[in-house]
């Protein structure tokens, strides 16, 4: 007998970011970490060595690690006076948590993959994110520039939606670096077996509807649809996915733009109710709480598994990576799908995937080595590798549009490896779904929102599985210990700090001007009753 | 002066003599607190059930943002209790053998059955660190996830080929399941007995790269004799968590 297992470990990271989000905002409040703004020389100085570091997350994949490598390799032959150290990450979070501690000790990478609501937490320290709209434009040195070494895309040839993802606050400050967006990975073949079609386009309420068929059981205890003991017919890996997307689906409120928290709502609280009730029949389950979907949709324990479309290579009966022994994957029909909505003409899905960002340095030659690097990222030797080891796809048109790509397309289905058909079909599923796409506002502590609305539908499941009851009462209670939890009010606090700072040049508010002369007012009149006296006492000493 | 001499060596005797009452050998049943359940209780009760028990701290495995991840262990079984409710300055209290009481509810991911995250706890009187429990024979075997999360030894077990280098080679170990990470990550390797291959890992919080058995597993040849010692942590099936190898005894 033989046994392996391969242990992916739990997302341990994601509560973190609070902590050290919190501890970046207090430093902020005593005098931010900082350094002067980032210029870009004249020349970049190649008779000079320079050592970067480039802090990369993969997905546990030994192709993406290599991938890496090789771009690093294949830069320092067309830059030989640049080195660059890779330090390898499995998740963002912890690569956040690592950001965040090393800004304290002025010791960041200098290239980073990253999340846009991430850089807003780093932005709390002055100037040490490097905007990139004047690299990017610049002649020489910028995107396609003339004294580039590489053939690197131009800037419009860097998909807009993507590239508008990294801009907030008026700057670029990040490019895009791969793409991706949630699938649903459906066995199709229970889903027929339970009587029903799949339409053309998944609805909440048809996946609630085929779950619940999912949940019978016979007289043993036994699931009469897979014939096991076990079945969760609806697993969700990232519920603040989740969450986000349903909101936007139904046109509710998340948050502004400028970080006001509208999470805290009627909708949302509607949303709960249903995800309490299926969880109550076992219809439902999370990642967090049960496990990965791919394990269970693979043991033909699952009927719809949420996931992102770059976990596509673990899905499937036929899939090239797994977690579960070979005795226990169950042969079925995978069909890959855009994730449930609400509203089958306007489909909305969340745009994600790694964005690169530059750190600042005290010499901006070494900057430049950093841009020219990241730049290199975005080459088609890159961003066709890389987008092929999952459903990813490359952020360029350049890459996106090449015959190589075209080519790698075309073969879906051809093997089980390179060209595997469920990962292909979920890199398709975002190309053809581009402007269904969207992201949510990066603000400081926009991390953690998005953690706060994941935990909303934790909580909720979980209590149910404890037998508490989910009522108006719970929810209240909830929304109460979630705010606390991931100090949304300091949130609030801090995007209202960070507006007033940024108007502070503008025409101040009315109510404002009144106060402001009521004290200018008050401290003529006691200068002008000390001045009195004094002259006073001077003319009776007299 | 002598009597305070006297007393001096009584009171290091007493604490030596609990010392070693302490380790293992103690023979003596674990008698619970009133409300709190015997390891049986324990293993009877209902997933997603509320539980409050007693056992002994075994390993940290880690402490981020006020949860802790413990093994723990008493005389009857083993309880692995995920990111718990814990401070900082509580976390350190903890050491190999302090006792502790946690309420919290059983769950089970992934094949792990757990006190799941959120359980509360607090540090009692009384000390037992468990000997690793020799289960080498039970390997691939149904009786062995009734030994989940404790602390066992496998003996006489021959490290095989991992995978391969990016040069075709056969390496001992690897960095993540699959060689795609570096240093500092978790260490995987294969060791047989009787023809079969089972899947090893040192756990990186729970054993970093500056400890001994994450030196040792990074020296391993293909073809060694080892010992080990670790928990018996289960991730679609067993995997147990290494702390210790040595050479065949």
């Amino acid at each position: 007998m033989s046994m392996r297992n391969f242990s992916r470990k739990r997302f341990r990271y994601l509560a973190l970011s609070v902590v050290f989000g919190g501890m970046v905002w207090l430093t902020g409040c005593h005098g931010q970490v900082g350094m002067d703004a980032f210029e870009i020389p004249e020349e970049f100085d190649q008779s000079r060595e320079y050592e970067i570091t480039f802090w990369a997350k993969n997905d546990t994949n030994k192709t993406q690690t290599a991938i890496y490598e090789k771009a690093i390799d294949d830069f320092e032959n067309l830059y030989p006076n640049i080195t660059v150290n890779l330090r390898l990450y499995t998740d963002y979070g912890k690569i956040y948590n690592d950001v965040i501690t090393n800004i304290a000790t002025g010791t960041t990478p200098n290239v980073c993959i990253t999340y846009p609501d991430h850089i807003a937490t780093y932005l709390t320290g002055t100037n040490l994110v490097v905007p990139l709209e004047e690299l990017i434009a610049d002649e020489r040195y910028g995107l396609s520039g003339s004294k580039v070494q590489f053939d690197s895309p131009a800037e419009d040839e860097i998909i807009p939606q993507f590239l508008e993802e990294c801009a907030f606050d008026g700057h670029y400050y990040a490019l895009p670096y791969m793409r991706s967006t949630e699938a649903c990975y459906v066995n199709k073949t229970y889903v027929e077996k339970l009587g029903y079609t799949l339409p053309d386009v998944l609805t909440w309420d048809f996946i609630w509807e085929v779950s619940e068929a999912a949940t019978k059981k016979d007289e043993e205890g036994i699931y009469t649809v897979n014939g096991q003991k076990v079945m969760i017919p609806f697993i969700y890996k990232s519920t603040d996915n989740m969450m986000i997307q349903m909101l936007k689906q139904k046109n509710a409120g998340y948050s502004t733009d400028d970080g006001d928290i509208l999470l805290f709502n009627d909708t949302t609280e509607e949303l709960l109710n249903t995800i309490a009730g299926h969880a109550l029949s076992g219809a439902f389950s999370t990642f967090k709480i049960s496990s990965y979907p791919a394990n269970f949709l693979n043991a033909g324990q699952c009927i719809f598994a949420i996931d992102s479309t770059a976990g596509a290579t673990w899905m499937g009966t036929d899939a090239p990576l797994s977690d579960i022994s070979e005795d226990k994957i169950v042969s079925f029909e995978t069909e890959v799908m855009s994730i449930p909505q609400f509203d089958t003409a306007n489909p909305q899905m969340i745009s994600q995937g790694p964005s690169v960002c530059i750190f600042n340095k005290d010499d901006p030659q070494e900057v430049m080595a950093s841009w020219l690097f990241t730049q290199y990222l975005l080459t088609n030797e890159v961003q066709i590798a890389y987008a092929e080891t999952e459903g990813y796809v490359p952020v360029t048109s350049k890459a996106q549009e090449s015959a190589e790509y075209q080519d790698y397309l075309s073969r879906c289905g051809e093997d089980d490896a390179v060209h595997y058909d469920v990962k292909i079909k979920a890199a398709g599923l975002l190309l053809d779904n581009v402007e269904h796409t969207f992201v949510t506002p990066v603000f400081v502590g926009s991390a953690s929102l998005r953690d706060a609305a994941g935990q909303l539908i934790e909580n909720t499941v979980k209590s149910v599985r404890r037998g508490q009851e989910v009522d108006d009462d719970y929810i209240a209670g909830l929304y109460d210990d979630i705010t606390a939890l991931y100090r949304l009010d300091q949130i609030r606090m801090q995007n209202s700090r960070s507006a007033s700072e940024k108007e502070e040049l503008g025409t101040l508010p009315g109510t404002a001007v009144i106060l402001l002369a009521s004290l200018a007012s008050a401290w003529l009149l006691i200068i002008a009753y000390v001045v009195l006296q004094a002259v006073n006492r001077k003319r009776n000493c007299q | 002066m002598k009597k305070f001499t006297t007393l001096l060596v009584v009171s290091a005797l007493v604490l030596a003599c609990a010392g070693c009452g302490s380790k293992g050998g103690d023979s003596g049943a674990d008698v619970k607190s009133e409300g709190v359940m015997t390891y049986d209780e324990y293993v009877a009760a209902e997933l997603e059930s509320e539980v409050v028990i007693e056992t002994y701290v075994q390993a940290k495995q880690s402490w981020w943002d006020n949860k802790a991840t413990v093994y723990t262990q008493d005389k009857d079984g083993a309880y692995f209790v995920y990111n718990m409710t814990c401070s900082e300055e509580d976390y350190n209290k903890l050491t190999t053998g302090t006792k502790i009481k946690v309420t919290g509810y059983k769950a089970e991911w992934s094949g792990e059955v757990e006190i799941a995250e959120g359980a509360t706890f607090e540090i009692e009187d009384g000390n037992y660190v468990a000997e690793a429990e020799d289960v080498t024979s039970l390997l691939g075997s149904d009786d062995l996830i009734n030994h989940q999360n404790k602390f066992v030894a496998f003996k006489g077990m021959t490290v095989e080929a991992a995978g391969q280098d990016d040069d075709g080679n056969d390496v001992a170990f690897l960095y993540n399941w699959d060689g795609s990470g570096q240093d500092g990550d978790d260490l995987y390797f294969n060791v047989s007995l009787d023809g079969n291959t089972y899947t090893f890992t040192v756990e990186s919080y729970l054993c970093d790269n500056t400890t001994d058995v994450y030196a040792a597993v990074k020296n391993l040849n293909i073809g060694d004799k080892i010992d080990m010692e670790g928990f018996l942590y289960w991730y679609e099936g067993v995997n147990p968590h290494i702390t210790s190898v040595k050479a065949a005894q």
